[in-house]
């Protein structure tokens, strides 16, 4: 067991997927030779024409259509490249961000002089010709040593004066397979390395720029993000419906059935009816705490009828008096208003629980792109942005906000008033 | 009297109907949703709807949206709201077309079964009955001007009234006599510069129409 596990390590590992990165080197030489010929001819035309006797414009044709028929082929020797990759090694090359998709030549320009389009020349004009010479060089590696660890096979087919001595065992050949074999040992290791080093050169020139890259990352992180919100969102109002569908009509059935036997059961001794009594009243402060409950999750009402509506029902059950003034001309997205929601109940609970305020203010408004919620109470003041309320406090409010890249500001000093106010981005 | 309930909770029609029927009334037929509503009101013509706010099959407002409808079509049959939640907007909704004969309640007014049946009684009589927490919010809305001039107790009874109570009945929540009552009313009255009205339901509207619900 040991033994095959280590001839596994030394024979199979190295060898395992070498065919397909030696075959990837292969097919790599031709497109990274696919310049030269344009670059000789360059260097070639520089060589022999001297300035002063060809007329100029001959001189620039000579000089730009190479230059222009790289040009041409690098996104057809691109196309090629990552055509290798995925047959060979079953590998997808990032594409870079395509610019000024079109056919009009303002478009054309634009793909002229796009960043990623140089990148590509340099890659098929500067690292390609240095890759064809490692690739040869690679090739050249695992022919040698095919060759020289078969030599016994065919050594018998040479001529005369090009063998050595007879056929049968010699030192030379016995060296000579050595040395093969050594090779064979090395191939793959060479061949991975290189494979390494055009991948990296491939990525980084031909896929994204690191600034696209990122670019590309925060607009996924930006989707996932609101995409997490309004999941969480859905959950609330499932949730709200759940409990509006299950707990809640049971509560009300019983204290309906309880308040029935009340009513009804006239000759209960006293006890009994004391029992019935606190029952009725446990199971309606029960529904009442429930409802509360509901409310902060999600009330129906912000989806029916919108901010407004939802806010004075806020409002109404505070112990004190609340102006609330909602002027929107179209209502937000549902993640906003939810927010915005949570916002104003969340702030007038810690205004009834903290701020022995005598009046509170409300007002909601749009300004352009901007949800401007402002909640303001003539309390003692001195709210605490740190102090930990179990995420319902002015720092669970903050992050509220900010996971819908909202502001939050609070200005409280000490002998009051405390005004909250909260910026919410929606889209037009 | 002759009743209609709509709710699509089983639980909650039957307590409901259990609570009507000590109370003399005769169901005439039970249903869940607001097309059944519609059918039973047309088919029975009945006194009184007691109507579920949220019914299939979007739960939304379609018992509002069905009220409406009893209210114009089966001006004889009156219309009772029960809800998880009183929102002010529906309640305008319903007042802003007529304030008799309809009445917005929290479903957990139910368990207090004499007052529940008392409230239908009063709706199905052309009267009005608000649940407090609605008048809270109507107030909540008008919380300027002429209603900071009330003392405490006139904005109790002042809310009381707006919910459709008589004096009689001010007077019994408040536990004060009636002729208590009809001072605070007169004083409010002249405060919130109303027309004086003696009819219950005609002082109810000038309540309503003063907290910006009721219209004509």
């Amino acid at each position: 067991m040991q033994l095959t596990t280590w001839l596994q390590l030394v024979l199979g590992r190295p060898f395992r997927r070498a065919g397909h990165r030696t075959a990837l080197v292969a097919a790599g030489l031709p497109l990274h030779l696919a310049v030269v010929p344009l670059w000789l001819w360059l260097l070639g035309t520089m060589a022999a024409l001297v300035p002063a006797v060809t007329p100029l414009p001959v001189l620039l044709t000579l000089v730009a259509l190479p230059v222009l028929l790289t040009l041409v082929v690098t996104p057809l020797l691109t196309v090629g490249q990552r055509r290798r990759y995925r047959a060979l090694v079953g590998k997808d090359l990032p594409r870079p961000a395509v610019p000024g998709p079109g056919r009009n030549w303002k478009s054309a320009v634009r793909r002229l002089t796009a960043r990623a389009l140089w990148r590509q020349v340099c890659y098929h004009a500067v690292a390609g010709p240095l890759l064809a010479v490692l690739d040869l060089a690679v090739l050249a590696v695992w022919a040698a040593a095919l060759v020289a660890a078969s030599i016994y096979v065919w050594s018998w087919a040479l001529p005369p004066q090009w063998r050595v001595t007879d056929l049968g065992y010699t030192t030379q050949a016995a060296y000579i397979t050595a040395g093969g074999l050594a090779l064979l040992f090395l191939g793959p290791r060479l061949t991975g390395a290189l494979v390494r080093l055009d991948t990296r050169a491939a990525e980084v020139l031909l896929g994204p720029s690191r600034t696209e890259k990122l670019t590309r990352r925060v607009a996924d992180l930006a989707e996932s993000r609101a995409g997490v919100l309004d999941a969480a969102d859905a959950e609330r109002r499932r949730i709200e419906r759940d409990l509006h569908d299950g707990a809640q009509q049971r509560l009300v059935s019983l204290a309906v059935n309880l308040g029935l036997a009340r009513a009804t059961l006239g000759d209960l001794p006293e006890d009994a009816r004391k029992v019935i009594d606190e029952a009725h009243r446990e199971a309606k402060e029960a529904i009442a705490e429930l409802n509360n409950l509901v409310r902060g999750l999600h009330p129906a009402v912000l989806e029916d009828r919108g901010l407004d509506a939802a806010l004075s029902g806020v409002a109404a059950r505070l112990p004190i008096p609340v102006r609330v003034a909602v002027d929107l001309p179209q209502r937000p997205s549902p993640t906003v208003e939810a927010v915005a929601y949570f916002v104003v109940s969340e702030a007038l609970t810690n205004v009834v629980k903290h701020a022995q305020a005598t009046r509170a203010d409300v007002t909601v408004d749009r300004i352009g792109e901007t949800l401007l919620v402002v909640v303001a109470d003539d309390g003692a003041g001195g709210a605490d942005l740190a102090a930990a309320d179990g995420g319902t406090g002015l720092s669970g409010l903050a992050k509220r906000v900010a996971s819908v890249d909202g502001t939050f500001s609070c200005r409280s000093p000490a002998g009051g008033p405390t005004v909250i106010t909260v910026e919410l981005p929606c889209a037009p | 009297m002759r009743a209609v309930i709509a709710e699509d909770s089983l639980l909650l029609r039957i307590g409901v109907v259990k609570v009507l029927e000590a109370a003399g009334f005769e169901m005439c037929a039970q249903v869940a949703d607001a097309e059944g509503l519609l059918a039973a009101v047309e088919e029975h013509r009945p006194d009184i709807a007691v109507v579920d706010v949220r019914m299939p099959p979007g739960f939304t407002d379609e018992g509002v949206r069905a009220a409406l409808v009893i209210r114009r079509q089966y001006p004889r049959t009156a219309v009772l709201l029960l809800s998880q939640y009183v929102e002010e907007r529906y309640a305008a909704d319903l007042l802003a077309a007529n304030t008799s004969g309809v009445g917005y309640l929290l479903k957990q007014r139910v368990a207090d079964v004499e007052e529940f049946a008392e409230a239908v009684r009063r709706v199905a009589a052309g009267g009005t009955a608000l649940d407090p927490q609605v008048v809270a919010q109507l107030l909540v809305r008008r919380h300027s001007d002429p209603l900071d001039r009330l003392t405490t107790r006139e904005r109790e009874v002042l809310e009381l009234m707006a919910g459709g109570r008589s004096n009689s009945g001010v007077a019994a929540e408040l536990v004060v006599s009636e002729s208590a009552v009809a001072k605070h009313i007169n004083s409010i009255f002249t405060k919130l510069d109303l027309p004086k009205a003696d009819a219950d339901h005609r002082r109810v509207l000038a309540v309503l129409r003063f907290l910006g619900v009721a219209t004509a």
